[in-house]
């Protein structure tokens, strides 16, 4: 390991002793290879064992150590130290309460994921002898991208909309709402529709995009939430014009 | 021990000035506005023709004075701005599948530029002649 050193500043926040958050600078070793998470660590391992933030994997499957490094929101896991300048600010994600130092409390968001049923509603449940639900691949690769989130939630970080309204249900649960409307096994849009295509559903996005720019999987939620507007806007016209078609 | 969450308060004016993607999104918004105000100079216009001669000459004297340019210039800039993220963000909005498999963007884009040159082309025929 080089002598050289980079300075991590770490937003800290003791609910049991602070009244706000404040930020607390470590000095740590400069390693070519390391994420922000192995520097993190370094600091928990080395230097300050009170240090709360959440993370498993360490390869940007798990979602679970979204914070927001020099502003941006990102996986600490999946970026890396040499990509920052020598000294590295780390906050907790944007937009939720702060449990502890980098943890979040992400309550609102379970809560929302929750509301959209993001699981296959069947047309009619079949037993195990009647056999698998067949999907050819074109069927599948109509809603594939957005099968990669990971429920990280940089996106809601990113997100002004849901920064300046609670009621936002926000750009991944949206976005799962839409993965399975758009899956040819699925029979759940018309009980989805309540939440998904209400105002502080899909019509509370103003198209900022910055949720797809964040995303780590390359999910694009700003593209779910747009291509939900033309569907829910179809439907409304649909309403109108031929009642008897739908429900 | 107690939970006491910390609860981190936006800024409800000045958010958009914290990253450049926020202010590019309030530039795509505003852009829109200069194009209603492009409409509404173009609606004077025909107002002042149906006057006559006379009100049409003041009308275009004003337009193509040093006022009018630089109005027209902004609001072309902030045309084309508001053209191009539309553009952008078409394949988005309306993705397309071909024989089972996703158009790429660059082709949804490309078309839509080309539709917007044939047209303006069009119009150009059509009102220049």
């Amino acid at each position: 390991m080089s002598e050289r050193t980079i300075e991590l500043e770490i937003l800290r926040y003791d609910p049991e002793q602070d009244d706000a958050p404040h930020f607390q600078t470590y000095t740590v070793p400069y390693n070519e290879d390391w994420v922000v998470l192995d520097a993190i660590n370094y600091v928990k391992d080395e230097l300050d064992r009170t240090l709360s933030y959440r993370w498993s994997c360490h390869m940007a499957v798990c979602g679970s150590c979204g914070m927001v490094v020099n502003g941006e929101p990102a996986l600490a896991c999946h970026a890396f130290v040499r990509d920052y300048p020598d000294r590295i600010r780390i906050e907790p994600l944007q937009n939720f309460p702060i449990e502890r130092d980098l943890v979040v409390v992400m309550d609102d968001f379970i809560d929302k994921l929750g509301s959209v049923k993001p699981y296959i509603v069947a047309k009619e449940e079949k037993t195990v002898e009647a056999g698998e639900y067949l999907q050819t691949p074109a069927e599948l690769a109509r809603f594939k991208s957005f099968t990669a989130c990971i429920n990280c939630l940089l996106c809601y970080s990113a997100c002004p909309q849901y920064a300046l309204n609670d009621a936002f249900v926000g750009p991944a649960a949206l976005t799962l709402a839409h993965r399975y409307n758009l899956d040819s096994r699925d029979a759940g849009r018309s009980v989805r529709e309540d939440v998904v295509a209400s105002n502080p559903g899909i019509w509370e996005c103003s198209f900022v995009g910055a949720c797809s720019e964040v995303c780590p999987k390359s999910v694009d939620p700003a593209a779910a939430i747009q291509q939900v507007k033309i569907a829910s806007t179809g439907d409304y016209f649909l309403d109108f014009l031929m009642p008897w078609k739908r429900k | 021990m107690s939970r006491r969450p910390f609860i981190q308060e936006p800024s409800k004016t000045g958010w958009w000035l914290k990253h450049p993607r926020y202010i590019r999104y309030m530039m795509r918004e505003i852009s829109s506005a200069f194009i209603g105000f492009y409409v509404l100079a173009l609606i004077v216009g025909l107002f002042r023709l149906s006057q006559g001669e006379a009100a049409y000459n003041e009308f275009l004297t004003a337009a193509t004075g040093p006022a009018g340019l630089i109005f027209a210039v902004f609001a072309l800039l902030f045309a084309i701005y508001n053209t191009y993220t539309w553009f952008q963000v078409t394949p988005k909005a309306m993705p397309l599948m071909l024989a089972g498999k996703p158009v790429p963007g660059t082709i949804i884009v490309a078309v839509h530029w080309l539709g917007f040159v044939v047209a303006s082309a069009a119009l150009w025929l059509l009102a220049g002649s």
